[in-house]
C-alpha cells in the first residue's frame, strides 16, 4: 500500500489563534520549494489534535511512525517537511525540532480513548469526501437500510448512553418517549450552546468533524420520525458555525440530507439556529423558545420537550457529544459501548482540560477514570510541580472538587456526590494559590449577568449572593454574613424555576462544604465565624 | 366530568381532573399564596410564592403550573416552606423600590399584602436602590419602573386577552424591565389600545391612571378570568 506522507495540520480555534493558518501556508511554500507536489506529500487542515495548549500542532504520518510536533514556527516549515519525509527520526543534536517534539507515548495521548473525537485531527472538516472515506455516513446507510426506528433505538438503549450536556438523562429513555408520541411532526433538536467557561468539546467537534454530527442526528431522526431538525449554535463560535453550514451544504448536495435519503422514504431537513449570546439559552427550554423567535427564557416543566417542545410538537433535544457518540455505537454495538466505562455510568466523555495544568487540551477517556488520572497524569498536574488544591468541574453550574478528593472515578454520580457535577465536561485545575471565595464570586457574577431575570431567586437571589460573596473577598464579612450565605444558596438551589438558577450556588455550596475555613478565615474576625456554623461533610 | 382525589395538608378534596394544584390547594382553603399568577392568564411561575411540597418529588413543585394528580399528598406551608416565601417576598422588596407611604397602591397593593401574610416586617438583605426610570408619556396610564415586579401580567393580559402584545420583557436578569413596543416610550406604541387592562392587573402600583394618587388606586384582578370565560364558554358576568 502506497500511501503518500502527509502533513495534518490543525485548523480549529485553538491552533488558529497560536498561528496555525501562516504554519500551513508556509508549510505548502515549502513544500514547493523542495520541489514535491501534492501527491508526493499531502498536507491538509484537520480538526483537533487535542493538545490545544502547544499549538500550532502538526501531525507527521511519514514512512516512518506517526509524529506530532507543536509550536512549530512558519521558519521552520522546511524542518518539517524534511522530517515527514525521513523514514526514522533524526536524535541527538542533529533534530532541528527536538523542542517542538511530542511524545505520542505520553499518557495524555496513550491513556485517551477517541471514540466521539474519533475523527478529530484525522478528517478534513471542510471536506465530505474526506469524512466519507473516513467512514462518516457508512452507518446512516446502513441504519436506513438495514434496520428499523425500533432497532436504533433498541442498540442506543443497550449503550447505556446518557445525555452529555450535563444532566445525564438516559439518552435511549428520550428517544423513546419522544418516538411513541402520539402521530404527528417530530424535530430534532442539538444543543451546541456551550457556555459553561472552561468548556471547549463542542466546539472542538463542530469544527473538526462536523459531518459525524449531521450523522447522528440524521440517525435520530430516523430513530424518532423527525423530518426536521435544528442545530443551535453560540455566535461565539464563528468556525464551527461556518464549518457546520458547509457541511450541511455538502451533505445536502450528497443527498445525504433532504428529500428520499439513500432512496429511502425518508426524508430530513437540517438547519443552524445561531445563538444571540445569551447563556440561559442552553437550558432546553429557552433554547427552543429562542429557535422559535421568541425571547430565551426556561419554562416550567412538564410538558417536557419530548412531550411538547417546538411548535408544540415531540422534540427530541440532545447535546453534541451525546449526537456524536452515535454513529459509533451502531457501529460496534451498544454492548461494545456499554462495556466501557462505569455500570452507571457508560462510554466515555469529553473533558476540555484547562487551568493551572501541563497539558491544556481535549480529553476523552472511559467514564469512571480517577479524576487524579485525568488531572494528574494525562493533564501534567500543576506547571511549577507544586500540588493541585481543586478540579472545577461543570462550569458556574458545578462544584470544585478538593484535592483530598481526586481518587474519585468521574461518573455523573461520583461527581453529584461532592457536590459538584459532570456538567458539559470542562475541568478547570486549580493550584494552591487560588482563593476559593474568589472562585465562588467569579461564578457568581457569571450568574448575575446570565440569569434571565424570570423567576425571583435566580433573578435578586444572585445579586445578593454576589455581594455576600464580595464581602468575604474584601474581608468584612461578618458570621451573620456566614449564615446568610448558607441561607440563601439553599433557598436560591431548591426554589428557582430552571436548572441554570437551581445550580447556581453550587459553586459556593461546594467551596464551603471542602473549603469553608477560607471563607472563615476571610471574616472580619475569623474566630466569631467559626462558631457561627458547623463544618459539614 | 371525571374527579380526582388527594390529599392536601391532611385534608383530602376532590377536583376535576385537569385541575391545578393550586386550585386543588384553594378547594382545601390552604392558602397558598401566589403574585405573579392571576386567573385567566396562563401560569408562569415565576415567583415562586405557590411552590408546595409533594410528597415522592424531591423537588418543590410550583401550584400554579403543576397538574393535580391522583393521591398526591400535598404540604403547603412546612416550616421550610414558610421561610423560603418570606426570603422571596424580601428578594422581592430589597431588589426594586417600594415605598408604601407615597404609592398610588398603598392599601390595595398585593406585594404589601405578601409582606403582611408571609410576616416580613423587614428585609434582612440590602436595598438595592437601582436607578430606575418612570414612563408617562402615555396620555392616560403611568408606568413606575420603580415599583415593577417583573410578575408579567400585564404582558400576559396584553398578549393573552386584549390581543394587542404592547408588553414585553427587555434585558435580563437584574436588570430585566417592562419595556411597551419595541421598547419606545409607552404613549407612542400604536398597537395599544389603552384598554387600561394592564393597569387593572398589575399587583402592586407600577402600572396606575394618571388621575390616581396616594393610596387611590382600585385595581381589577377579575377581570382575565371574566372574559376568558365569557369568550371560551358563552357565559357572561351578568347571566
Amino acid at each position: 500500500m502506497s500511501v503518500p506522507p502527509q502533513l495534518r495540520c490543525c485548523d480549529a480555534s485553538g491552533c488558529r489563534s497560536a498561528g496555525g493558518q501562516a504554519l500551513r501556508t508556509a508549510l505548502e511554500g515549502a513544500r514547493d520549494a523542495a520541489g514535491l507536489d501534492a501527491e508526493a506529500l499531502t498536507i491538509k487542515p484537520v480538526g483537533c489534535l487535542r493538545l490545544c495548549g502547544s499549538g500550532p500542532l502538526v501531525a507527521c504520518d511519514g514512512p516512518g511512525p506517526s509524529q506530532l510536533f507543536g509550536g512549530v514556527e512558519p521558519e521552520q516549515a522546511g524542518a518539517l517537511i524534511a522530517a515527514s519525509l525521513a523514514t526514522s527520526h533524526p536524535c541527538g543534536s542533529g533534530d532541528a525540532l527536538a523542542a517542538h517534539r511530542l511524545d505520542l507515548e505520553d499518557p495524555f495521548f496513550a491513556l485517551q480513548q477517541p471514540v466521539v473525537l474519533e475523527g478529530c485531527g484525522q478528517v478534513n472538516p471542510e471536506s465530505i469526501d474526506d469524512a466519507i472515506a473516513f467512514g462518516t455516513y457508512a452507518q446512516l446507510h446502513r441504519v436506513l437500510q438495514e434496520l428499523t426506528p425500533e432497532q436504533v433505538r433498541d442498540e442506543v438503549r443497550r449503550s447505556g448512553l446518557r445525555g452529555r450536556g450535563g444532566a445525564g438523562y438516559p439518552t435511549g429513555l428520550k428517544w423513546d418517549t419522544v418516538a411513541l408520541q402520539p402521530p404527528g411532526p417530530r424535530y430534532v433538536v442539538c444543543n451546541a450552546d456551550e457556555g459553561d467557561p472552561g468548556a471547549f468539546m463542542d466546539r472542538s467537534v463542530l469544527e473538526s468533524d462536523p459531518h459525524r454530527l449531521i450523522e447522528g442526528m440524521a440517525i435520530a431522526a430516523y430513530a424518532v420520525g423527525a423530518e426536521r431538525g435544528f442545530v443551535y449554535v453560540r455566535a461565539e463560535y464563528p468556525l464551527a458555525i461556518e464549518r457546520l453550514r458547509l457541511a450541511l451544504q455538502q451533505a445536502r448536495s450528497r443527498h445525504l440530507l433532504g428529500n428520499h435519503i439513500d432512496g429511502t422514504s425518508f426524508n430530513l431537513r437540517l438547519e443552524v439556529r445561531v445563538g444571540a449570546g445569551a447563556y440561559v439559552c442552553g437550558e432546553e427550554t429557552a433554547l427552543l423558545l429562542s429557535i422559535q423567535g421568541q425571547r430565551g427564557m426556561p419554562q416550567p416543566r412538564p410538558p417536557f420537550p419530548a412531550q411538547s417542545g417546538l411548535w408544540g410538537a415531540p422534540t427530541l433535544i440532545n447535546n453534541v457529544e451525546t449526537f456524536t457518540a452515535v454513529p459509533a455505537i451502531l457501529r460496534q454495538g451498544g454492548d461494545w459501548y456499554g462495556a466501557i466505562g462505569t455500570e452507571h455510568s457508560k462510554g466515555t466523555k469529553v473533558f476540555a482540560l484547562s487551568g493551572a495544568v501541563v497539558n491544556t487540551g481535549l480529553v476523552e477517556v472511559p467514564m469512571g477514570t480517577p479524576l487524579r488520572t485525568v488531572v494528574e497524569v494525562i493533564g501534567g498536574g500543576v506547571p511549577d510541580g507544586s500540588p493541585i488544591k481543586a478540579v472545577q468541574t461543570g462550569g458556574p453550574s458545578g462544584g470544585c472538587i478538593p484535592a483530598e478528593r481526586l481518587d474519585t472515578p468521574v461518573d455523573y454520580e461520583s461527581l453529584l456526590e461532592l457536590g459538584s457535577m459532570m456538567g458539559s465536561g470542562g475541568m478547570v485545575v486549580m493550584g494552591e494559590s487560588t482563593s476559593m471565595p474568589e472562585v465562588a464570586r467569579h461564578f457568581m457574577g457569571f450568574s448575575v449577568n446570565e440569569s434571565c431575570g424570570k423567576c425571583v431567586p435566580c433573578r435578586a437571589g444572585t445579586v445578593q449572593l454576589a455581594q455576600l460573596l464580595d464581602r468575604f473577598v474584601e474581608r468584612r464579612a461578618t458570621a451573620a454574613d456566614m449564615e446568610r450565605l448558607d441561607a440563601l444558596c439553599q433557598m436560591v438551589k431548591v426554589t428557582s424555576l430552571c436548572g441554570l438558577g437551581q445550580s447556581a450556588p453550587n459553586p459556593v455550596l461546594s467551596t464551603l462544604r471542602w473549603f469553608r475555613h477560607e471563607y472563615e478565615a476571610a471574616c472580619r474576625e475569623p474566630a466569631a465565624c467559626v462558631a457561627a456554623g458547623g463544618v459539614e461533610r | 366530568m371525571s374527579v380526582i382525589t388527594l390529599n392536601v395538608n391532611g385534608q383530602d378534596v376532590a377536583v376535576p381532573a385537569g385541575a391545578s394544584l393550586l386550585e386543588a390547594t384553594r378547594a382545601a382553603e390552604a392558602n397558598v399564596p401566589t403574585l405573579c399568577h392571576l386567573e385567566g392568564l396562563t401560569p408562569v411561575s415565576s415567583c415562586r410564592l405557590c411552590l408546595v411540597e409533594v410528597e415522592g418529588s424531591t423537588k418543590l413543585l410550583p401550584a400554579c403550573s403543576t397538574a393535580a394528580a391522583e393521591g398526591m399528598v400535598v404540604h403547603t406551608h412546612t416550616p421550610r416552606l414558610r421561610e423560603y416565601r418570606r426570603m422571596t417576598v424580601e428578594l422581592f422588596f430589597a431588589e426594586g423600590n417600594h415605598v408604601c407611604a407615597v404609592c398610588v397602591a398603598n392599601t390595595h397593593c398585593e406585594l404589601q399584602d405578601m409582606a403582611v401574610t408571609v410576616g416580613m416586617d423587614h428585609s434582612r438583605f440590602p436595598y438595592q436602590y437601582p436607578q430606575r426610570p418612570v414612563d408617562a408619556t402615555h396620555p392616560q396610564f403611568t408606568l413606575d419602573h420603580n415599583r415593577c415586579i417583573l410578575c408579567t401580567r400585564c404582558v400576559r393580559v396584553c398578549d393573552e386577552i386584549e390581543g394587542a402584545h404592547v408588553w414585553d420583557i427587555g434585558s435580563r436578569g437584574g436588570h430585566c424591565h417592562i419595556v411597551a413596543g419595541l421598547d419606545e416610550p409607552w404613549g407612542q406604541v400604536q398597537a395599544c389600545t389603552s384598554c387600561g387592562k394592564c393597569v387593572d392587573v398589575c399587583p402592586t402600583g407600577a402600572l396606575f391612571r394618571n388621575s390616581d394618587t396616594t393610596a387611590e388606586k382600585q385595581p381589577n384582578t377579575t377581570l382575565p378570568a371574566l372574559l376568558r370565560t365569557a369568550r371560551e364558554q358563552r357565559r357572561w358576568h351578568n347571566q
